[in-house]
């Protein structure tokens, strides 16, 4: 072990993550320069604290910089500054509206949001501080799958949960709100990329054929249909088709990644339409909204009383006031837009950043979405990829679904723009899924003593408790389904795996075979007959 | 597992892509769209968020903009709103604009091409755009004087300088206060805007350039004109002048005022004809000179032609020659059948021949100074071309002289200045009564102002007035106002 380790040192030395430094100095420059220009513009002069604020958010991007560098010193280093910079954007235009006075339930309040940041920053550093190992997580599959469950249950409990807007996804605790479904995101996928490592190839192979799609077996449909019901109720009950579509997308995205089978994508997309279909039939409500979404200049839906187009035609004016390049921070009329600085932000940076600047803002998010993606793709472990996969994903969905529903492509939902809405769920709970997607991505990268299969075949040796735990490597290819007992009985054993990385530091040999999971590349090829 | 990660690559790709194209879909190709929607305030808020450039009348600011502690910084005020409202029209956030801040805008507002510099300018120093102002021609005694002596009757006055085309008064009554259209109450606005539109006496529409009157016996001028121009003719030709005259191919007898000989020899000169308004003698000279002679002579004058005083002022008009029988033709020549006319007409025909026959354009904007009180923009005087000869105009200035010293317009006289009129009582039905009409010009040597004006139904006097009783007084209130200043 350690002869390995110093012949491996010289080469393979801490990277200074000097590309991240500079890129987190143009990121902060795009914030800090968005602050300075908001109070120039409105006020014309620098608006109060904003040496203050802009040095949080500099010190703020600097230790979580820090933090990488002694922590997860492999791990991507675009992440971090996409979304200094997301962030910072959001905080200036939520400064902004604080400034002009805005139209919401509450004002616009940038203190408050900075608050939520820093609080999310120091919890998503902290877990990857504390989380060495993403595969850890794998432990908790079925705890997170209670924890996600209640968490989408907990605002259709009387007392506790609370109707903003016609969707009923908040909780309220004292004066403290919360939008659980932010972090039942996280949590749901947690619980699918453990499942779904575990039981993929019976979901994947077992099963009746039908029509040319292989359909699962009735008995493995369980924690689908389970999905499906909360995913519908979520519709129905709280009345959010974002919340909805955000889950059962997250699910059959992750169920396709484990499987291969577009089979599922077409089982859920059937199950969702018909069930979405369905409730705006039932439901006069959500015909409503599906008006509002088509035919929002009839002055019939933009005249009404309750749930009217107002907010999607004011977002679409302010939109097509920024034209190409915005009339510039503070110059514009965002503050018209009801909840410019929480569900309308993207609407609000259109009309001062323009065309230009919101095309920055989606190619950011696409770049973050694309690194989680790498991230997965580039991971050795199959829970890892899952994991990346899903919170990369969701993310992606959560952009489509707010942008989606502002721009008119699918019906508006309740959803906020991850890290630049104001709102403390959201920015937490993002954060969180930064903080995971950075611990991957330096599980992805940090270089392993024994990156090439070939090598642990040719008789390395293997550490103790390995032969124990899933059979000697050469298993690996082996029967298809002798890999994946039941998920119960798992745990112990896995508990065991789990604390194999932690002692060996660099050695990743007996990490490769945690759980199920033999090399990622070679297996699912192996048995889904697809090449990739 | 790579292969299927990568296709969900694939898919938030497209998923971005479609946000891509929607965004541009908005912010580009929709955004015309979408900035021109009524319901889009966006527009109006940066028109109404300026500091919009003052109209100014003799040095004072009739239209000004005052800082406002409400979301618009800036509430439009009229200082004396009724009387300058049919120049200045309305600032409004509900109703719009018309008058000088709807023609005008784009100085008021700071925006016109010729403001670049300053554009430039302000963007270099960071200072907020500021509106030019605008200084009319109006001579604010003489405003003031058509207005007090238009007193409470409907109508309206007209003044302007003859030799120039600048707009001197322009009264309309009964009229609106701007400052209730232009109040950031909307509902107020509203209301007060649906109450002036749905009013019988339309004040919100100007008289003095968008109604259309008979003209009555003020178009004797340019029957008159007609005739000399053609050369038959002159001030002392005598004319037939019987004591009724029967329209042509009809038996209807046209009569005079009060059926009254014109003269006991049935005949008499023109001027003699001008100096009492006898209706035989003119509606006979009329078919005489035909149909063509009239319509060409009255285009000449500027009808059948709006002008812009830069708001529009609608044309008025004769009636098409080629279908107009003798008798409506008798009729069309004192005025009557289809002659339609606005009181700045009716000046500028007094105008034209007051300026030996040269028709100005009437303006009402001097100039345009920016916020630095550059000049930016000045009317230049401009000759709408010669309405008739400069011998031609001398004659019916003299003809005019003696409607005044001994006529139908005696109380136009002023003691010590020449003035020149011709009086006008208008039929429109005979249910109600006549319109009273006076026009002329002061002093008749040197002329410096010539005044049109109209009083609705006879005024105060109903069905006793004539041009002269109650029409006159006004115009020489003007006159003397114009003179004395």
């Amino acid at each position: 072990m350690t002869s390995q380790s110093s012949a491996v040192e010289p080469r393979q030395r801490r990277p200074l993550r000097l590309a991240e430094i500079f890129l987190l100095i143009l990121a902060l420059a795009g914030g800090v320069g968005g602050f300075a220009m908001v109070g120039l513009s409105i006020r014309g002069e620098l608006p109060d604290q904003f040496w203050f604020r802009s040095g949080l958010l500099g010190a703020t991007a600097l230790v979580a910089h820090i933090v990488l560098r002694l922590r997860a010193p492999w791990a991507d280093q675009v992440i971090l500054p996409v979304v200094v910079l997301l962030s910072g954007i959001g905080m200036s235009m939520i400064w902004r509206l604080e400034i002009s006075g805005s139209v919401g339930m509450a004002p616009a309040n940038v203190a408050g949001s900075m608050q939520a940041s820093l609080v999310g920053v120091v919890i998503a550093f902290a877990l990857l501080w504390i989380l060495k190992d993403h595969r850890w997580l794998r432990r908790y599959t079925y705890t997170a799958m209670v924890v996600g469950l209640v968490a989408i249950v907990l605002p259709l409990i009387p007392g506790l949960g609370r109707e903003i807007n016609g969707a009923r996804i908040w909780v309220f605790i004292g004066n403290y709100s919360l939008q659980p479904a932010e972090f039942a995101k996280i949590a749901l996928a947690v619980f699918f990329a453990g499942y779904l490592v575990t039981n993929r190839d019976t979901l994947a192979l077992a099963g009746p054929k039908i029509l040319g799609l292989q359909l699962p077996r009735l008995r493995d449909l369980g924690p689908i249909i389970l999905v499906w019901i909360v995913s519908l109720a979520v519709l129905v009950l709280q009345q959010d088709l974002g919340t909805s579509l955000l889950f059962f997308g997250l699910f059959v995205a992750m169920l396709y990644q484990a499987t291969s089978r577009s089979s599922w994508i077409v089982l859920g997309m059937t199950l969702f339409g018909a069930g979405a279909i369905t409730a705006a039939r039932a439901f006069p409500h959500f015909q409503a909204r599906i008006d509002v979404w088509l035919h929002p200049f009839e002055p019939q839906y933009y005249d009404r009383e309750f749930g009217s187009s107002y907010q999607i035609v004011q977002g679409l004016f302010s939109m097509a006031n920024g034209g190409m390049f915005g009339t510039g921070w503070g110059e514009g009329r965002p503050f018209q837009i009801p909840f410019a600085f929480s569900d309308y932000i993207y609407a609000a940076l259109g009309e001062e950043l323009g065309l230009t600047g919101l095309t920055v803002i989606v190619l950011s998010y696409l770049l973050l979405v694309q690194r989680g993606l790498k991230a997965a793709l580039s991971v050795r472990d199959g829970f890892g990829k899952l994991l990346a996969g899903g919170l990369a994903f969701a993310m992606a969905l959560q952009v489509f679904v707010v942008i989606g529903g502002i721009t008119r492509i699918i019906p508006l939902t309740g959803l906020t723009l991850p890290f630049m809405a104001q709102g403390g769920s959201s920015l937490l709970a993002n954060w969180i899924v930064v903080a995971l997607m950075l611990r991957i991505s330096d599980s992805a990268r940090r270089p392993s003593d024994l990156p090439v299969r070939g090598q642990v075949a040719a008789g390395a040796p293997a550490p103790e408790p390995e032969p124990i735990l899933v059979g000697s490597p050469g298993s690996d290819g082996g029967t298809p389904v002798d890999g994946t007992p039941a998920a119960g009985t798992n745990l112990p054993r896995r508990r065991i795996a789990d604390r194999a990385p932690d002692d060996t530091g660099g050695s990743s040999a007996p990490t490769e075979h945690i759980g199920t999971e033999g090399p990622p590349e070679h297996r699912p090829e192996h048995r889904g007959g697809e090449r990739s | 597992m790579n292969t299927t990660t990568r296709r969900l690559a694939s898919i938030v790709m497209v998923m971005f892509l479609a946000l891509l194209v929607s965004t541009t879909w908005i912010q580009f190709f929709q955004a015309d769209k979408l900035n021109s929607d009524p319901r889009n305030a966006r527009a109006l808020y940066a028109q109404f968020g300026t500091d919009r450039g003052p109209i100014v009348v003799d040095g004072e600011a009739i239209a000004s903009s005052v800082p406002s502690d409400d979301e618009w910084n800036y509430q439009r005020e009229y200082a004396q709103g009724r009387l300058y409202a049919p120049l200045t029209g309305y600032y409004s956030l509900v109703s719009g604009t018309s008058g000088i801040e709807r023609a005008e805008n784009d100085f008021l507002a700071g925006s016109a091409d010729a403001l670049w510099v300053e554009r430039v300018r302000n963007l270099l120093t960071g200072s907020d755009s500021q509106g030019s102002s605008v200084e009319l021609t109006i001579d604010a005694a003489a405003q003031r004087a058509a207005w007090d002596a238009l007193g409470d009757q409907r109508g309206s006055v007209v003044a302007l300088e003859p030799s120039t085309g600048r707009i001197l008064a322009m009264v309309s009554k009964p009229t609106f206060n701007p400052n209730d259209l232009a109040t950031h109450n909307t509902k107020e606005a509203r209301d007060a805007y649906l109450k002036l539109l749905n009013d019988e006496n339309s004040p919100l529409v100007s008289r003095a350039t968008n109604t259309h009157y008979p003209p009555g016996s003020t178009f004797k001028l340019i029957t008159a004109a007609a005739a000399i121009e053609g050369g038959d003719y002159d001030e002392s030709t005598v004319i037939d002048a019987p004591t009724t005259y029967t329209l042509p191919g009809t038996r209807t007898d046209l009569p005079n005022y009060g059926g009254t000989a014109c003269s006991p020899s049935g005949e008499q000169s023109l001027a003699d004809a001008m100096r009492i308004s006898c209706n035989t003698a003119f509606a006979k000279l009329g078919v005489d000179l035909g149909a063509d002679a009239l319509a060409d002579q009255a285009a000449e004058f500027g009808f059948g032609e709006g002008v812009n005083v830069p708001f529009s002022a609608v044309a008025s008009t004769f009636p098409d020659p080629e279908s107009l029988s003798p008798d409506n033709l008798a009729q069309s020549a004192i005025g009557q059948w289809e002659v339609r006319v606005t009181p700045l007409q009716v000046a500028m025909v007094s105008a034209a021949i007051a300026n030996g026959g040269e028709l100005m354009k009437p303006y009402s904007v001097d100039t345009v100074r920016d916020a630095e009180l550059q000049i930016v923009s000045e009317t230049r005087e401009s000759s709408m071309g010669s309405a008739v000869s400069e011998s031609t105009a001398s004659q019916l200035a003299d003809m005019m002289v003696e409607v005044v010293e001994s006529g139908s317009g005696t109380s136009a006289q002023i003691s010590g200045t020449t003035v020149a009129g011709k009086t006008g009582t208008a039929q429109t039905t005979r249910e109600v009564p006549p319109h009273a009409w006076f026009t002329g010009f002061a002093p008749a040597d040197d002329p410096q102002v010539a005044v049109a004006v109209v009083v609705e139904q006879g005024g105060s006097m109903g069905s006793e007035a004539t041009g002269g009783r109650v029409a006159a007084p006004i115009a020489k209130a003007v006159i003397e106002a114009v003179l004395n200043g």
